[in-house]
C-alpha cells in the first residue's frame, strides 16, 4: 500500500509543481485576507482571541481551496479510472491525498504565518513559536484527513465547489475551537501556554478519530 | 474444457431508473476477440466498464478471467488493459512520467516503460508534456499504458480512433489480433470489426440483439443496429 501511496503522492506533487494551482492560490488568499484585516480593523496589532480567530478562520477558508482541488486531476483527466484498474489497495489513494494536503498546508503556513505575524501581531509572539508549531501540526493533520475524505466524497459531484465547504466546515468546527482556544493565550501581550496540553490532546483525539473513520470508509467512497 | 475468459449470463446494469444493459449473455474463450456493435447509447461502453470492474453489474452473473464480479473484482484488476475514450493520462506530466506512474501502480519494472515507448513509436517525444501531444500520439501513449502490465484481457473502445495507418500498424502487436490476448473491442467500423473478431455482440438500447460467431453475421444485418 505504501508503495502505491508514494507513487500517487509523487505524481500529485509533480502536477502541483507544474500547474501551481493549489498552494499559490491558498497562500495568496491568506495573505490578501491578512492585509484586508490589517487595514479593515485599523489597529496596529491584534492579540488574544481576536488574533487567534483571524489566524484560524483564514487558514480554514484557505484550506477549502486546496481540498476542492485535491481530486481535480483524477476527476478531470480520468486518473481515478487508472487507479481503480490498478491492483492496489484503495486506501493508498487516501494516504497519498491526505499526505499531499498536509504538505500543501505546511507550505501555506510557511508563507502565511510569518505574514500574519508581521501584519497583525505584536512584537512578542516569537516566544510562543514552539507551542504554535505544535498546534499547527496537529491541526494540519486533522485538516488533511478530513479534507481528503470530503474531497473524495465531493469529487463525483458537479456541485463540488458548494459541497466541499458545506461538508468540510461543520466537520472542522471542533478543530477550529481547539486550535483557536490553544492559540489565543499564545497571542497575548505576555504569551502563556494556558491549557495547551488539554487542547493539544483534543486535537490529537480529533485527528485519530477521523483517521480511523477515513481508513474504514474510504474504500466504499470509491465504489460504484 | 478451459474456463472461458469472459462468461456473462443475463447481465444487467442500470443508471438510476434507466436500464443501460439488459440480459446480456455471451461467452468468450481465452484468446478470442469479441466485437461489440451498436449505435451511440446502446450500452457498449457500459459493458466494457462492467468487464473492467469500473461498474458493478446489477443483475445476472458476470465472470471475468475466472473471477465473479463484483465479489472478486480485486482479482481481475491488474489483469485487464482498458483503452477507452479517455487516455487516462495526466496532461501536465510527460508520457514517460505517466507510464512510470502506472508501472509503479502495477508493480511493473521501470525498464518496461522505455520498451513500451519504443513499441508505440513515442520514445523521442516521451518527455513532452501530454498536453502538447496530438490526438494520435495520445492514443499511442494510451495503448502503451493499457498494455504496460501485459494484461490477459484487453478492453478496447474505438482504440484506433485518431491513428494514422502507420501508427495503427505499429500498435497491432500490442492491441491487435497478433497480441494473442483475449479482446473485447468496440468499433463503429462494422465490417472491420466483424473481420477481426471471432464473436460479435449486437446491442440496441441496452438489449442484446445477437451474440454469435462473427462469420455468421453479415454486414447488412449488423448495420441494422444503427437504424
Amino acid at each position: 500500500m505504501l508503495g502505491a501511496a508514494r507513487a500517487i503522492l509523487a505524481k500529485d506533487l509533480a502536477i502541483e509543481w507544474r500547474t501551481k494551482e493549489s498552494v499559490p492560490a491558498m497562500a495568496l488568499f491568506t495573505v490578501t485576507v491578512y492585509v484586508l484585516f490589517h487595514f479593515g480593523l485599523d489597529r496596529d496589532s491584534l492579540e488574544g482571541d481576536l488574533a487567534s480567530g483571524v489566524l484560524w478562520v483564514t487558514l480554514l477558508l484557505a484550506a477549502i481551496i486546496g481540498v476542492t482541488r485535491l481530486f481535480a486531476a483524477e476527476r478531470e483527466q480520468g486518473g481515478i479510472d487508472g487507479l481503480l484498474l490498478a491492483p492496489v489497495d484503495r486506501t493508498s489513494l487516501f494516504v497519498a491525498k491526505a499526505t499531499g494536503m498536509f504538505i500543501y498546508l505546511v507550505a501555506l503556513e510557511i508563507v502565511s504565518v510569518p505574514v500574519f505575524g508581521l501584519l497583525l501581531l505584536g512584537p512578542n509572539v516569537s516566544d510562543a513559536f514552539p507551542e504554535l508549531l505544535l498546534i499547527l501540526l496537529l491541526a494540519d493533520i486533522g485538516l488533511a484527513t478530513v479534507g481528503a475524505l470530503v474531497s473524495a466524497l465531493a469529487s463525483e459531484s458537479n456541485a463540488r465547489e458548494l459541497i466541499v465547504p458545506l461538508l468540510l466546515l461543520p466537520l472542522l468546527v471542533p478543530l477550529l475551537i481547539a486550535s483557536a482556544s490553544a492559540t489565543a493565550p499564545l497571542m497575548r501581550q505576555v504569551a502563556v501556554a494556558e491549557d495547551l496540553g488539554r487542547w493539544a490532546l483534543l486535537l490529537a483525539g480529533y485527528d485519530l478519530m477521523f483517521l480511523l473513520i477515513a481508513l474504514a470508509v474510504f474504500d466504499f467512497l470509491l465504489d460504484d | 474444457m478451459a474456463e472461458p475468459a469472459i462468461a456473462l449470463q443475463g447481465v444487467e446494469r442500470r443508471y438510476g431508473e434507466r436500464i443501460a444493459l439488459r440480459n446480456v449473455t455471451v461467452e468468450v474463450a481465452e484468446g478470442q476477440t469479441l466485437a461489440v456493435l451498436g449505435a451511440n447509447g446502446a450500452g457498449k461502453t457500459t459493458l466494457l466498464r462492467v468487464l473492467a470492474t469500473l461498474l458493478r453489474p446489477h443483475g445476472g452473473a458476470a465472470r471475468v478471467l475466472g473471477s465473479l464480479l463484483p465479489e472478486e473484482s480485486w482479482k481481475v484488476r491488474g489483469r485487464v488493459g482498458y483503452l477507452g475514450h479517455d487516455p487516462l493520462l495526466y496532461r501536465e506530466l510527460s508520457g514517460r512520467q505517466n507510464l512510470l506512474y502506472h508501472a509503479r501502480l502495477h508493480g511493473v519494472p521501470t525498464e518496461v516503460v522505455d520498451l513500451q515507448l519504443e513499441a508505440v513509436g513515442m520514445f523521442r517525444r516521451a518527455d513532452s508534456p501530454v498536453r502538447e501531444l496530438s490526438r494520435g500520439m495520445l492514443q499511442r501513449l494510451a495503448a502503451a499504458r493499457a498494455t504496460l502490465h501485459d494484461p490477459a484481457l484487453l478492453l478496447l473502445d474505438e482504440a484506433r480512433a485518431g491513428l494514422d495507418p502507420a501508427a495503427a500498424d505499429k500498435l497491432e502487436p500490442l492491441i491487435g489480433h497478433e497480441s494473442g490476448r483475449t479482446r473485447v473491442l468496440i468499433t463503429h467500423d462494422v465490417e472491420g470489426g466483424l473481420a477481426e473478431s471471432d464473436l460479435a455482440l449486437g446491442l440496441r438500447g441496452g438489449d442484446q440483439v445477437f451474440a454469435t460467431a462473427s462469420a455468421a453475421i453479415d454486414g447488412a444485418e449488423a448495420r441494422r443496429l444503427y437504424t
